[in-house]
């Protein structure tokens, strides 16, 4: 019974991995297919990638996103920040509901209009104050901001509410000003939910498609705007090569994240035995 | 029993005996709808190790909270020494606190979390050096500077709450459940430790807790509260002796409690009548005759006799031996009265028991009686 039961489990979480990674086993090996047509297979070759790597345009595509989403992610990071510190330890002032709704409206909102809502703010702002004169990085950037500070805003605040007072209420009771508190007891406990904030609205900003095919331009072509205006005209190989290039960074990126996690774990476990030596 | 100061305004700096450290009058806090400190005043003077002391709930953590500026009050003041705290936000008071999850910075040595203190006043860095060392020596916890509080046990960040508490020399010391968090062993001879301490820092203490035995050993004056009011408010003996009311005898260790009426108020004794016989009280209380009151017995200030008194008279009742609990080294007997009611009577063992037939056992009758100086009279 209990043998024939853990037989059925294994065959689902096969099943279920398999339906998650077979379609980017496929990417990966078809990035590396000679043939210039997808589904054909014409044996072993890097040529997509090196299509890739002499593309200026892909290169272009690469550098915008990245900027956009390390912006994003610093700005995004600090408002989330403050609204968070406002929501937690601010205490009940006038409207903080309302304040704390609509800062997780985004959330919610499909993302079609967040981006037509804001595509529609961006011409209202150029007839009135003629800025922007054209849409591009700035206009992509703040939209992001706006949506991914939400995400930063509820990541910290469920990690302040979770730490509790005590720790800054004793840092003021021993002399240290408001700010002094902020910079040297708050912000460093909230490490680990400020990276993480951090990494999300990174992510979010380089994996958006909508909301930056609202806001954008002509001559500001995002990576994902990019890959899918590609993809429109047929699958291509060198996206394939670019896609795999892609899950190899996040792979990575995972690794040390768990890399990381492990040490501190072992260092916890060192830490107690450690606690535990001494009288 | 509550102290009201009579202390002049005008002379405030001209005499330091008589001039409380900490003066707090009328002090009201409210959450909401609930009352947490009800109109308090209170009087410490500077050296004492007073306790505030109440079971959960009580406001005694919410006062504490208030003297070191972390809740406003709704109403009332505190002075610490002479000054009005009321506008003073909680990074500039002359106080320090020791929490009760001691708050240590989990991401700071041992060093740097008692340095903090140190280093937000303008102080030259090799004397915060000094004064750390210093500190570390008191707590007889050198050899740990570069340790984080996680590599700590109990035990140990409890002393470095401590020291980073005291490194401020501050004018007062606020203590929120001070041993809570250690376990029984290591509490009893850390409350010795830590009267040693205020002994030789001589700072103003006041502790917070809800355990009558730290408040009892610690404390050279405590209050005992209650619904956000002060019961009584007096030295560990005064309120253990002495309690004015049956919540106060009760809630510091356990009273055989009995209704009465003040049948006779003599100049140096009262006479009462309760439902269990007549007691005579021999100590200088003075009640209106025939008041309803109360009479407390300690359980260890009963003597319990299997041989009938010789004479008859007040003080004494008889009662059969209902239940017997063996502690070691004392017993607890259950006796219960020909009223019914059950009175709890302690004796030590002094003697090994050896065999049953010469100790007092169950079902036994006993004579109960007390000495007329060890009754409590409790008004309310």
């Amino acid at each position: 019974m209990h043998g024939r039961r853990s037989r059925f489990l294994t065959v689902m979480i096969t099943l279920g991995l398999a339906f998650f990674y077979i379609p980017m086993i496929l990417l990966v090996i078809y990035s590396f297919n000679y043939s210039k047509l997808v589904p054909v297979w014409g044996g072993w070759s890097t040529r997509w990638y090196e299509v890739l790597f002499a593309s200026e345009e892909v290169w272009s595509a690469v550098s915008l996103s990245l900027k956009i989403a390390l912006v994003n992610a610093t700005f995004a990071t600090i408002f989330g920040l403050l609204a968070a510190l406002s929501m937690v330890r601010f205490g009940q002032f006038r409207g903080r509901t309302l304040f704390g709704g609509m800062l997780m409206a985004p959330l919610v909102m499909p993302e079609v209009i967040t981006g037509l809502s804001l595509l529609v703010l961006f011409i209202t702002l150029r007839q009135v104050f003629g800025w922007p004169e054209n849409r591009g990085f700035a206009t992509i950037t703040i939209a992001h901001i706006t949506f991914s500070m939400a995400y930063v805003a509820v990541t910290v605040q469920a990690r302040l509410t979770g730490m509790g007072q005590s720790l800054e209420e004793a840092a003021s009771d021993l002399g240290a000003k408001p700010f002094k508190v902020l910079t040297a007891i708050t912000i460093p406990r909230l490490m680990p939910a400020l990276v993480s904030g951090w990494l999300l609205a990174f992510t979010l900003s380089l994996d958006d498609l909508v909301i930056a095919s609202f806001v954008t331009g002509p001559g500001a072509t995002t990576l994902p705007i990019l890959i899918f205006s590609r993809i429109r005209l047929g699958l291509r190989p060198d996206i394939n090569a670019l896609a795999t290039i892609i899950i190899l960074v996040v792979a990575v990126c995972i690794a040390i994240a768990a890399l990381i996690m492990f040490r501190q774990q072992k260092r916890d476990l060192l830490d107690q035995q450690l606690a535990k030596q001494v009288k | 029993m509550i102290e009201k100061s009579n202390v002049d305004h005008t002379t405030w700096h001209t005499d330091d005996k008589t001039k409380p450290l900490v003066q707090i009058k009328g002090l009201t806090k409210k959450f909401g709808d609930v009352i947490a400190v009800d109109n308090v005043d209170l009087d410490i003077y500077q050296g004492e190790l007073f306790c505030l002391l109440g079971g959960s709930g009580c406001g005694k953590s919410t006062l504490l909270r208030m003297l070191a500026g972390f809740e406003d009050p709704e109403a009332g003041t505190i002075h610490i020494d002479g000054m009005d705290m009321s506008n003073v936000p909680a990074y500039e008071r002359p106080t320090n606190m020791m929490f009760q999850s001691y708050a240590l910075f989990p991401h700071m040595t041992v060093e740097k979390n008692i340095a903090f203190g140190l280093q937000q006043d303008v102080m030259p860095k090799d004397e915060i050096a000094d004064r750390v060392h210093d500190i570390l020596k008191l707590v007889e916890l050198e050899g740990y500077k570069k340790r984080r509080p996680q590599q700590l046990s109990g035990g140990q960040r409890q002393r470095v709450a401590l020291a980073r508490s005291l490194v401020k020399e501050p004018k007062l010391l606020l203590l929120d459940e001070p041993l809570a968090a250690l376990d029984k062993k290591l509490r009893k001879q850390t409350q010795f430790e830590l009267a040693n301490i205020q002994e030789q820092v001589g700072v103003t203490f006041i502790v917070v807790t809800h355990d009558q035995e730290e408040a009892m050993t610690l404390s050279s004056r405590m209050a005992v509260m209650d619904a956000g009011r002060f019961k009584q408010i007096g030295t560990p003996t005064e309120i253990y002796e002495f309690p004015e009311s049956r919540f106060v005898a009760d809630f510091i260790g356990s009273a055989n409690i009995f209704e009465g009426r003040v049948s006779e108020d003599g100049s140096d004794h009262v006479l009462v009548s309760t439902n269990v016989g007549e007691v005579y009280i021999n100590h200088g209380q003075s009640v209106a005759e025939n008041k309803q009151i109360w009479v407390g017995l300690r359980p260890e200030k009963i003597h319990l006799s299997i041989t009938s008194p010789k004479n008859t008279g007040p003080n004494q009742i008889m009662g059969q031996v209902e239940d017997i609990g063996y502690l070691g080294e004392t017993s607890i007997y259950k006796v219960r009265l020909q009223n019914g009611q059950i009175v709890d009577v302690t004796a030590p063992n002094q003697r090994r028991p050896m065999s049953r037939t010469h100790s007092i056992t169950w079902e036994d009758t006993v004579f109960l009686s007390w000495e007329p100086e060890s009754v409590m009279l409790l008004t309310s």
